[in-house]
């Protein structure tokens, strides 16, 4: 290995999972990775890993440090690791390994498999083989049900409408105060509809997440993601990943379904299947969930 | 954070799916997975490891901090982690 290159990690792997049914070795020759370098394996204790050649120009210490900076760099980066992942997930189980992990040689790698390769298999048990869901959950916008019959009952009563089903406090003849104060009247109850349907959306966040959890193997919550980021306006409720059996996962998405259709106050995003990235975590994520 | 995403997924319909074949995922999704998930198996040789997780902790507050400016909402007063579980 020279000194201006590193290695660059993938993904994790048990070696018997390398060979098919007849101790062929899986074809893995076909893959490039981030720079489009070839992706290639190094091998220690029982243990692979999908790993690449880079330049440590552009992905060295202080290189990574200034380039993660760069959404544009960011971006594509982070896609050809998640291809590389994605691509060997629909192969064989494995651990995805976090983004910018890059080792000085292959002996730097093999050294990080044997001192951690207990809690590696562990993790392989887990959630080798099995995928992740991504739900997020955002309030419904105005003019979806939620606020709409409130716009609506505004907008009927200033234009002299009967109106059906007045509610006690709105529904008095309006005898005094005139313009100014039905105004006031029904600003307040704008106000009110807006806190009353957000109060609803989150407990409805809760009430999916709750009916999601119960159908998972595990779950995780992400933080709320950026709005700027992700180009939704709307209050994010739930950014939360559940693992799945690969053979759960039409259970699991219809159920994702029903719970958009029996939730009118939200707008609910199915993302997947996903490699498990969001599981691999030390056990004391555990801690955080469900406990 | 001011530079455009190149990203124009938006949701569609109340039920959006992206998924089977691979569709062109978006990176708000991505990053949430590959910055904060995916293991970490260090070794003494493993290069910048810490200061790569110092980066990506300034980066993910920096993403974190624009929503929260720009939409003080509902569910956000906790540490991030522990919404919605506690009841």
């Amino acid at each position: 290995m020279s000194e201006d290159t590193g290695v660059w990690a993938y993904a994790i792997t048990e070696d018997e999972h390398l060979s098919g049914p007849e101790g062929e070795p899986v074809e893995l020759s076909w893959l490039t990775g981030v720079g489009e370098a070839k992706v290639r394996t190094t091998a220690a204790g029982g243990l692979t890993v999908l790993v690449s050649d880079v330049s440590l120009a552009e992905y060295g210490e202080a290189a990574l440090r200034a380039n993660l900076e760069d959404l544009d760099w960011l971006d594509e980066v982070a896609r050809e690791h998640h291809y590389v992942i994605d691509a060997a997930a629909r192969l064989f189980p494995l651990l995805p390994v976090r983004l910018a992990t890059v080792y000085s040689g292959d002996a730097a790698v093999c050294a990080a498999l044997t001192a951690n390769g207990a809690q590696l298999r562990g993790a392989l048990r887990r959630v080798g083989g099995r995928v992740e869901w991504g739900v997020k959950a955002y309030a419904a916008p105005e003019g979806e049900p939620a606020r709409e019959a409130t716009a609506q009952e505004g907008t009927a009563r200033e234009a002299g409408a009967p109106v059906s089903a007045p509610s006690p406090d709105e529904g008095e003849p309006n005898t005094s105060g005139g313009a100014g104060l039905a105004y006031l009247r029904r600003r307040r109850q704008q106000l009110t509809a807006a806190r009353e349907g957000k109060a609803a959306a989150v407990s409805g966040a809760r009430a999916v997440h709750a009916e999601l959890a119960a159908k998972a193997g595990d779950t995780r919550l992400h933080p709320p993601q950026s709005g700027q980021l992700s180009r939704v306006r709307l209050p994010m409720l739930l950014n939360a990943a559940y693992l799945l059996d690969a053979a759960g996962s039409v259970t699991f998405t219809a159920a994702v379904a029903g719970q958009a259709t029996a939730h009118p106050e939200l707008r609910i995003e199915l993302t997947g299947p996903w490699p498990p990235y969001s599981f691999v975590g030390p056990d004391d994520d555990e801690a955080d969930d469900e406990h | 954070m001011t530079k455009p995403m190149t990203n124009t997924e938006r949701p569609r319909s109340s039920l959006a799916t992206a998924g089977y074949p691979a569709q062109r995922v978006s990176l708000v999704d991505l990053l949430d997975r590959v910055l904060a998930g995916g293991v970490v198996v260090t070794g003494e040789i493993t290069l910048s490891i810490a200061d790569v997780d110092l980066v990506v902790v300034s980066l993910r507050a920096l993403l974190t901090s624009v929503s929260a400016l720009t939409d003080p909402a509902v569910g956000r007063e906790g540490p991030e982690r522990e919404w919605p579980e506690r009841e």
